[in-house]
């Protein structure tokens, strides 16, 4: 069970809310965490059980589609854990920034290459019945197309911040879990000797 | 949304029918041969979702257009008491709307409408009465990343793509068989294992990579890394612990052949294949020659060299990766589109056409090879004709129509085409024993294979 605690590196010990923005928010929230005070997940509208110890992950956001973490933050964090946990919310903000965002795009712009083609037509966007009017497949493969091509360098970017952002945790998760690993076998040590 | 879509896994060392490129690539699961020929049995449904023993699925028919997005059960804490007591309601609700008579047909409609809200929202509010739990729906979906050892087998076959690893493996398994020599039962084994956690280890670093992008493509969205069940440092040891020892095993108890090219299918596809999906349609390329490796480690775990028919083998299912793939992106062409993935499906529809047709074509041109090579007799190329034929056919269909029912159909064919006429090459295979009577083999060459597999 210990080894698994050690591999589950991610986890921090006290709740910390994601904070997506300012480090103000992240300093008071830590403050907030460090006087014993659940910091605010309101913002997600969830507040995990006080007793967990682990982090809390929730379904995926309506605009991302990424998973937020309500990270936990441990009373005794080390130098080394915080700058994991950081890490992770940076990456979190980040990604989520990125998708909401592009995501958002995606659908306004398919909604007015939709409305454009509809119009050209001579349809309207919703048919007698009410229901809204689609477009097939092969007429929507133009919009695709070019939504690809106008945000490939876009991509580009986000990849090679995603795969820093990727390694970077990664192998902090690892230095921290060798870190709890030695804590750990130092703490058995000193009871064998004692 | 294509139906395909969700059940095929991404491609990874299979060479298989798997294009896991759809990131599409949901709870990917390959179907296994069985859940092939249940496939063409039903053509509309993906049945493989009923046959997916790794994690229950519901599947679900959406806007009546056949194409089914798998929905995953919501793993809620409520009992199933909760939930049968739920469905009486709104059963009990049903009744009561079809006894109320004399009254216009679109008012009662709309009552009924309401009440069956009004009974909804008192259900949902109901939840937090329940016994269960006083969380709304909402906080049930939270969950807590903690790992718990009775999930892991579970979460490590997903991370792995185990039944894609499964096809994999056969298709290496293949190789091995078509190889030449009289078939040596301990070096199947180690080969099979070899490649099989070779594979693995691929699929998993694949999934480390694409985290975000999983996310927001339907097939992929339910995969352990980003529902967060496991930690990526994990999901990286795991790698580590199945790549290691898979390549040793292949190069130590096979031979060096086949473990160079295990690590090389390791990064051709790790490092390769799955940054270059969002940089250059290039990528279906270099993932055709990842499909296409495993059958020739087979081959070299049993000759250890690499000859023509080793090539062969992996040419056929090189060409065979294009019908199947372009096909299956056809349909995903919206998701491609969004997660920035760079697909001839979206970028070059009319290359991606005119290159599947191409390679059906080139599958019957190597079909005729083999006899040519003393790999199969002449019967292969006379029975092999038919389904070559029909799936050109298919991807002759698919180039003029370009729509997605031509897709679909070239997709499904691609999935029985392949066994089935690795099964009819097995079948046709020209006898070692045939050989040793004309005189082609010397009589110190079985043993001389055998020193070559043993270390």
């Amino acid at each position: 069970m210990a080894a698994a605690r050690v591999l589950r590196a991610g986890g921090c010990y006290r709740r910390h809310p994601l904070s997506s923005a300012s480090s103000s928010a992240s300093s008071g929230s830590g403050r907030a965490a460090e006087r014993g005070e659940r910091p605010d997940s309101v913002g997600l509208g969830f507040r995990p059980p006080p007793h967990s110890h682990s982090d809390w992950i929730g379904p995926p956001d309506k605009h991302s589609n990424l998973r937020p973490v309500i990270f936990y933050v441990p009373p005794e964090e080390s130098a080394l854990e915080r700058r994991l946990r950081e890490a992770r919310q940076e990456a979190q903000a980040s990604n989520q920034r990125f998708w909401a965002r592009h995501n958002r795009a995606f659908r306004q712009e398919k909604e007015e290459f939709i409305y454009s083609r509809l119009k050209a037509k001579g349809l309207e966007m919703r048919d007698e019945s009410g229901q809204k009017a689609t477009l097939s497949a092969e007429e929507m493969a133009d919009f695709y197309k070019d939504f690809l091509s106008k945000n490939l360098k876009k991509h580009l970017q986000y990849n090679r911040d995603w795969y820093k952002h990727n390694f970077r945790i990664t192998f902090l998760m690892g230095q921290v879990a060798l870190m709890r690993a030695l804590r750990w076998l130092r703490g058995r040590k000193r009871n064998v000797e004692q | 949304m294509s139906a395909a879509r969700s059940c095929r896994p991404p491609r990874a060392l299979a060479a298989g029918l798997f294009v896991w490129r759809l990131r599409s690539t949901g709870a990917r699961q390959m179907p296994c041969r069985f859940v092939h020929l249940y496939h063409v049995a039903s053509s509309k449904l993906i049945t493989f979702q009923y046959c997916n023993f790794l994690k229950r699925m519901y599947v679900t028919q959406c806007n009546k257009d056949l194409s089914q997005r798998a929905k995953p059960k919501s793993d809620s804490i409520v009992s199933p008491f909760h939930e049968l007591q739920q469905l009486d309601q709104e059963k009990k609700v049903v009744h009561k709307i079809s006894s109320a008579s004399p009254v216009p047909q679109s008012w009662s409609e709309m009552s009924s409408r309401n009440e069956l809200r009004k009974i909804k929202s008192a259900a949902e509010t109901e939840d937090s009465v329940i016994p269960g739990g006083a969380e709304s729906k909402e906080d049930r979906q939270w969950k807590e990343m903690k790992l718990r050892l009775d999930d892991l087998p579970g979460i490590l076959a997903r991370l792995s793509k185990i039944k894609l690893t499964a096809l994999v493996v056969s298709t290496a398994s293949t190789g091995f068989a078509m190889a030449p020599v009289p078939f040596e039962l301990t070096c199947f084994l180690l080969a099979s294992l070899g490649t099989g956690l070779a594979s693995c280890a691929a699929n998993s670093i694949n999934q480390f990579f694409e985290v975000p992008f999983d996310s927001n493509m339907n097939r992929t969205k339910n995969r352990p890394l980003v529902r967060g069940q496991i930690s990526p440092l994990l999901a990286v040891c795991f790698a580590a612990c199945c790549g290691i020892p898979g390549v040793a095993l292949l190069t130590l108890g096979v031979n060096p052949l086949t473990g160079a090219l295990g690590a090389f299918n390791i990064f051709l596809y790790t490092c390769c294949y799955t940054p270059l999906k969002r940089m250059s349609i290039a990528n279906t390329w270099v993932g055709a020659v990842v499909g296409a490796i495993p059958p020739i480690m087979g081959w070299t775990a049993a000759t250890g060299s690499l000859d023509a028919g080793a090539l062969l083998l992996g040419g056929i299912l090189y060409s065979w990766q294009f019908p199947h793939f372009n096909a299956l992106s056809w349909g995903l062409r919206e998701d491609y589109s969004r997660g920035g993935y760079c697909m001839m499906s979206v970028t070059h529809p009319g290359l991606c056409r005119r290159v599947a047709l191409r390679h059906c074509l080139a599958l019957i041109g190597l079909s005729a090879v083999a006899p040519v090579l003393n790999i199969t007799t002449w019967t292969f190329p006379i029975i092999s004709l038919p389904i070559n034929l029909y799936i050109s056919y298919l991807g002759f269909r698919f180039y003029r129509d370009a729509d997605r029912s031509s897709s679909r159909k070239l997709f499904f064919c691609s999935l029985w085409h392949l066994p089935l006429l690795l099964l009819v090459m097995f079948t046709c295979k020209k006898s070692v024993l045939e050989k040793e009577d004309k005189g082609e083999l010397r009589g110190g060459s079985h043993e001389m294979a055998m020193e070559i597999r043993l270390p």
